[in-house]
């Protein structure tokens, strides 16, 4: 600055090369002062150290392949226990010689959570997406589904219905024709029919494969079965329990805030035992409920709680006047709630939800202690085999990896989400 | 909605009504509707019930399963397993989640009548053991006085070494520590001099913990009585009868040289005894409600107890667990089957 320099002719000088790029960043952050520069010193000693000691282990003296543990001692890291596991870790018990099958599914099913992660997907779509990918998914899983005329009536008779009255409230036309009303028309007539013996029991039956039941399943596809399903079906119903919890009426208030309290008072380990210990015991003897679908339903009652607070969080973030918006324009609750309030809310939720879900991808594994093989599970499995007994560290590395790939990969995803969804409120 | 829960509920009851009515009581007539044995089996103990590589169940407790399953249809391969853990298992037999527990289970008075089981017999022999360095040349467990022993924290293990000792008129120093692994590793480590638990127990973490394992023996005494053996339920006792007399027909078949490579040629025995056990001369499988071959279908597929021992647990496996209480009767251990006729 002491060169005087006509204004509009400065020079302009670059800045020392200590100063900038590479060194000077070094500089600046690593050895600002002699302590500083020491502890660098010190610390990149030992990060060398430690990754090399990791590397010497987990590369350069591993043992890859080889009969059994026997093979590994006195060498580094026993992935040849891996080579010989992996298919019991990801697929568990399922039939050795169908394990296409799992794979497949667990494939569809990472599939369907990806397509659904487009926002461009938001809208029917996704029921498309989710129907078809559901129905693959268990068709591979089950290998045969059959579903009964009946249970078929019932879901018509309950999705006209449904829809019928959501449509009755949204546009306030109460005598309308419309496919609703066709739907449940045709599945009150069926169901009367079938009972009262005119229908005979039919059932559709779709078995390409041969049926495995859930006894036998195991591995990634019981954890990515329990975590989704789980919370897809946990969101409509944490919906419904935050809607609750907020209305006016004393009794649905008070039934929601009960159950919401008891579910998030007591931990999973103890609804999952209450479904696979106490359940059994009130049921007539002889009667048994798959003990998969108890876990699945203890998940999804857990799991619809802690969705009913965040929401309901996202509902409190929500102004006033929205409410009071809605009103003047002489919505009825209904439109007031799926046109104005949740499409509001729900944006503010979606990151914590997925932060819900990756809790729960990981919670799951909670099912081992009512002997269900979720993917931690069958790793344990993995450690049990006398022959390969003893590399504990090898199997749970490799666990730690995979649930590391979905967790990280869901979290950077919420992470991207909280970005696209704020756009509008960012400058 | 509620009504759409509501409904369900209902449909749900009435089936599960119906479905009570249709087989109460008859735990074979279940069965054989079924056309497989629901065998619960634990979430993974070496040489007992595990899945290996493949997903398949292998273990001691898996081959009675195999054999009882041998028996009522002829195929060793009819079992469904449910893997129950320790807390689990009893509510499963009770609410017919399973047929049959083969899950390691003790034997004891309260669990035969008050949980309202009957145990059918003893697969294994099981009982607290020593397991030491060799270096330390200890032949016997009376050698062992100020020892120092690692044990974990339990209710009976404890308790029972401290009986021991001071039975013996001995002094010990226990090293107690929660976790299973930390107890071994302080073990190995060389903390303490023995390690004690279940025999099995002590094979087992032989066999796959120690650094190496021919370094190590397990001492000769068993200080407490752990008999393992499968459990039913009350109230089908033709059913109970099947799963006792599976596992008598294989350690009567071991106690006549009967095994599954000579299976074949034994069926033109002429000892009267081996006749009655192959169905050659019929009657003992109409008396137990199955088919005349029952044995022969058992030991051909499965093999007979010597067999299995020796694959599962036995030298023939990596625990490397000797006979010892599990040795026939006629060559001093404990296993008298009942004779067949």
């Amino acid at each position: 600055m002491t060169d005087a320099v006509p204004v509009g002719e400065r020079r302009q000088l670059a800045p020392p090369v200590l100063e900038t790029g590479a060194l000077g960043w070094m500089r600046k952050s690593l050895f600002s002062s002699w302590g500083n520069g020491i502890t660098t010193v010190v610390l990149a000693a030992a990060v060398l150290w430690l990754l090399s000691w990791f590397l010497n282990w987990a590369v350069f003296t591993a043992v890859w392949t080889g009969e059994s543990g026997q093979a590994c001692l006195g060498h580094g890291a026993c992935w040849a226990l891996i080579h010989e596991k992996y298919r019991l870790i990801f697929f568990g018990t399922f039939p050795y010689a169908q394990q296409w099958r799992p794979l497949f599914a667990v494939i569809t099913m990472i599939a369907m959570l990806i397509l659904s992660s487009d926002r461009r997907m938001w809208n029917s779509r996704l029921i498309l997406i989710w129907g078809i990918g559901s129905f693959v998914t268990f068709l591979l899983m089950f290998g045969q589904i059959h579903i009964p005329l009946s249970l078929m009536l019932f879901v018509a008779l309950a999705a006209g219905g449904l829809g019928m009255i959501l449509r009755n409230a949204a546009v306030a036309q109460p005598v309308e024709i419309n496919g609703w009303r066709a739907l449940a028309a045709i599945g009150a007539a069926g169901l009367a029919l079938r009972i009262a013996g005119v229908l005979p029991a039919w059932s559709l039956a779709i078995a390409p494969f041969s049926y495995v039941e859930t006894g036998l399943w195991g591995g990634l596809p019981v954890t990515l079965v329990l975590a989704t399903y789980g919370l897809a079906f946990a969101f409509p119903y944490g919906v419904l329990l935050a809607l609750g919890r907020r209305s006016n009426l004393p009794l649905i208030k008070g039934l929601c805030v009960g159950f919401i309290e008891l579910i998030r008072g007591v931990p999973l380990i103890s609804l999952l035992i209450m479904a696979s210990v106490m359940l059994p015991l009130f049921l007539p003897s002889g009667t048994t409920i798959d003990k998969f679908l108890r876990a699945q339903v203890a998940i999804i009652l857990f799991a619809g709680a802690y969705i009913a607070e965040i929401i309901r969080g996202g509902l409190q973030s929500l102004p006033k006047g929205q409410f009071e918006a809605a009103d003047a324009m002489g919505f009825n609750y209904v439109q007031k709630t799926l046109f104005i309030i949740l499409p509001q809310a729900l944006r503010v939720v979606i990151p914590p939800l997925i932060n819900t879900f990756i809790g729960f991808f990981k919670g799951t594994s909670l099912v081992l202690i009512i002997g269900i093989f979720d993917f931690l599970n069958t790793a344990n499995q993995a450690l049990v085999d006398p022959l390969w007994a003893g590399f504990p560290g090898e199997v749970y590395l490799f666990a730690a990896f995979v649930y590391f790939c979905f967790c990280f990969s869901m979290s950077r995803y919420s992470k991207y989400l909280e970005v696209e969804l704020n756009k509008g409120t960012r400058r | 909605m509620v009504n759409k829960f509501m409904a369900a509920g209902i449909v749900a009851a009435t089936v599960v009504g119906a479905a009570g009515a249709a087989h109460a009581g008859k735990d074979l007539d279940a069965v054989k509707a079924r056309g497989a044995l629901l065998c619960g089996v634990g979430t993974g103990t070496a040489g007992f019930f595990l899945a290996d590589s493949q997903g398949k169940w292998t273990g001691l407790d898996v081959d009675i399963c195999r054999a009882v399953s041998a028996a009522i249809f002829g195929e060793a391969d009819k079992v469904k397993y449910v893997p129950v853990t320790a807390q689990q298992r009893f509510t499963a037999l009770q609410s017919g989640e399973v047929d049959l527990l083969s899950n390691n289970t003790t034997w004891t008075l309260t669990r035969d009548t008050a949980l309202g089981f009957d145990f059918t017999g003893v697969t294994y022999y099981d009982g607290q053991g020593f397991m030491v360095n060799k270096k330390l040349g200890v032949k016997s467990a009376k050698e062992l006085n100020g020892a120092t022993i690692c044990v974990a924290p339990g209710t009976t293990t404890e308790l029972n070494l401290a009986d021991y000792f001071r039975s013996n008129k001995m002094t010990f120093k226990p090293v107690v520590i929660e976790k299973v692994d930390e107890v071994r590793a302080a073990f190995f480590s060389g903390r303490c001099d023995v390690y004690t638990t279940d025999a099995s127990g002590l094979y087992a973490t032989r066999a796959a913990n120690a650094p190496k394992p021919d370094d190590y023996v397990i001492l000769p005494e068993i200080i407490s009585k752990e008999p393992l053996g499968p459990v039913v339920r009350h109230g089908d006792n033709q059913f109970g009868d099947i799963v006792r007399w599976a596992q008598f027909a294989m350690i009567e078949a071991e106690e006549n040289g009967i095994n599954q490579k000579n299976v074949d040629e034994m069926l033109k025995s002429e000892n009267p005894v081996i006749k009655r056990i192959l169905g050659v001369t019929p009657g003992m499988g109409k008396a137990l409600g199955v088919d005349e071959k029952w044995v022969y279908n058992i030991v051909k597929q499965v093999g007979n107890y010597g067999e299995s021992f020796d694959r599962n647990v036995g030298m023939g496996s990596p625990l490397k667990i000797a006979r010892g209480l599990n040795e026939l009767w006629t060559k001093g251990g404990l296993q008298y089957a009942i004779p067949i006729r």
